[in-house]
């Protein structure tokens, strides 16, 4: 009662702002949703910890899953971060330059009939389910492959990319690294083709206008200016090729050994092929310890994440968002 | 260096729609030509028909001649790129790359079509183009940092050094200043005296001070209604059109009975 009598000359109340109840709502609204988001993050990365820690702390002979060899934890883990790295990383050096040529050619080379039809397209196959990727691989692209494998074996080699043997069945971290590239194109290309159209077009013709050709004028003012689309847009599809599980399982012919080798039967895994593999018929510890490569594989993904950021932050004062 | 416009019968279309007609014009090297006129009238699509710009727009076209010393911009053959290194331009709005420095601004157009240029002639023409765009003094100790870190009237200027470093023929403006303060837009302003030594130019003003200041020959646009083409009211000496002009029209609009 008092403080309401005494509000308009007390001057906290009067530089208090208004706020409108509709405001409260919207930002109360607004605000939990961003800590749903940090309880859910904090959630899982308990989960992860209070589950993996028994394997973590396991003395290495207690590890009972065959592959572990009573070699402990990093040496059951270190083979399936590999293999999950390489693959990802190849699948992420096939798809960006091809996603950006694609993208590009949507927003700046095609026909705009055509662009619209183009970009449904790539929308379209980001919506084709994982296993048919993984189907689409075994059966029609790991066939493709054995002859180049087999050509690539014999004349490059001494390149130990392609040392070979090179396998019969095409079941082979090159084909894996394909398709989980085909599988990234779509995310990688729409983001980059918004961002690409997002363009000022106050900088494409100032380009335009010193005598800047198509291609020119694209270096000059519509790459730097998506190059932070194209960085999260790669990042994204990364995390999707990290973290893929069906078509690697159903593409990749294991054997756990830590290679380059891209062409042979002998792979190693990865971390989420593993757990899809052996969770089924895991019980125990063995189960502590597939969680614990969660933990790893949620670990790299986050940090993968992070590098993103850094790197678009750098350069933020040419970014042009000022 | 600096050339003469000569635009005969010239039509611009967007698509179907008639933006332009019938607009016959010369322009002398070595003067400043402002294009007067209310919103609308066709006096940008003009200035952009000069150097190809307009065709950014799908379905521009031009019908008409437009010659740079005789030579049709638009003949068979002619590649736009070529025109717009030929005759640079200055948008409404300063607009250096974002993601380059202030000397990299400079340097982008010299570097276009795999022009190779050792980086001591470089530095030489990038010091060059800054000191004639009046702006060399300003950032000569900040050349690293970003064009986007200036202020408006130092980001034109910018625009200014790197449409003047390819050594255009001719020299657009299409309303230099019409973002900028008034001291700035008088840095601009006398920027333009000491250019027309150089280049012709030609400025599109929706500042009738502006155009009496600055240009030696004035054209009026106007247009008679919307949906209707714009053309081409009257074109004399500055002097003349703002103080005994031919035209009822021209007299309304500079003595801003309307518009």
């Amino acid at each position: 009662m008092n403080t309401s009598t005494a509000a308009p000359k007390t001057t906290t109340s009067a530089t208090r702002p208004i706020r409108r109840p509709g405001d409260r709502i919207f930002a109360g609204a607004a605000a939990g949703a961003g800590v749903l988001i940090l309880v859910i993050l904090a959630g899982v990365a308990v989960f992860l910890l209070v589950q993996a820690y028994p394997a973590l702390v396991a003395a290495p002979e207690e590890l009972p899953t065959p592959s572990a060899g009573g070699e402990g934890f990093v040496a059951y883990v270190w083979p399936l971060l590999f293999g999950t790295l390489l693959s990802a990383t190849l699948a992420l050096l096939v798809a960006t330059p091809l996603a950006v040529c694609v993208a590009l050619f949507i927003s700046h080379y095609a026909p705009r009939k055509l662009s619209q039809g183009l970009g449904y397209l790539v929308d379209l196959l980001a919506a084709v389910p994982s296993i048919i990727f993984g189907l689409w691989g075994l059966a029609v692209l790991a066939p493709l492959t054995v002859p180049p494998t087999r050509w690539l074996e014999d004349n490059l080699g001494f390149i130990p990319l392609f040392a070979g043997p090179a396998s019969a069945i095409g079941r082979t971290m090159l084909v894996a690294a394909l398709v989980l590239a085909v599988m990234i194109l779509p995310i990688v290309t729409a983001v980059a083709r918004e961002v690409f159209l997002q363009t000022p077009l106050l900088h494409q013709e100032a380009a335009l206008a010193l005598g800047a050709t198509r291609w020119e004028m694209v270096q000059l003012a519509v790459l730097p200016f998506g190059r932070s689309g194209i960085i999260s847009g790669a990042m994204l599809g990364l995390g999707r090729a990290l973290g893929e599980t069906m078509a690697i399982t159903i593409v990749l012919s294991v054997s756990g050994g830590v290679t380059f080798n891209l062409i042979s039967d002998g792979n190693p895994a990865t971390i989420a092929a593993n757990i899809a593999l052996e969770f089924p018929e895991s019980t125990g510890l063995d189960v502590n310890t597939l969680i614990a490569t969660g933990l790893v594989l949620f670990a790299v993904t986050l940090i993968v994440n992070l590098l993103a950021r850094y790197v678009i932050n750098r350069r933020r004062d040419f970014s042009g968002a000022n | 260096m600096a050339s003469s416009i000569q635009a005969t019968d010239l039509d611009i279309y967007y698509g179907s729609f008639l933006a332009v007609h019938d607009v016959t014009m010369t322009i002398k090297p070595q003067t400043v030509t402002a294009l007067i006129g209310p919103s609308g009238c066709g006096k940008s699509t003009f200035l952009r028909a000069m150097n190809r710009m307009h065709e950014v727009i799908p379905g521009a076209r031009v019908e008409g001649k437009l010659e740079l010393d005789g030579t049709d911009l638009y003949g068979p053959g002619i590649d736009p790129v070529t025109v717009r290194r030929q005759i640079g331009m200055v948008f409404q709005r300063p607009n250096p790359f974002p993601t380059m420095s202030i000397y990299e601004n400079v340097a982008a157009g010299l570097r276009l079509n795999s022009t190779r240029i050792a980086k001591g002639d470089m530095d030489v023409l990038v010091e060059r183009s800054l000191r004639a765009a009046n702006l060399w003094e300003e950032v000569k100790d900040r050349l690293g940092k970003p064009g986007a870190g200036m202020s408006g009237g130092q980001q034109q200027r910018l625009c200014i050094a790197r449409a003047i470093a390819v050594r255009p023929d001719v020299l657009l403006m299409d309303e230099p200043c019409s973002a900028l303060d008034p001291i700035s837009t008088l840095a601009i302003e006398d920027l333009i005296n000491e250019l027309k030594n150089e280049y012709t130019i030609v400025i599109v003003t929706h500042n009738m001070q502006q155009a009496a200041r600055v240009s030696d020959v004035t054209g009026f646009f106007n247009i008679e209604g919307t949906g209707k083409p714009g053309k081409l009211v009257e074109m004399d000496e500055t002097k003349r059109m703002f103080s005994q002009p031919r035209e009822k029209a021209t007299e309304d609009y500079v003595s801003g009975r309307f518009g």
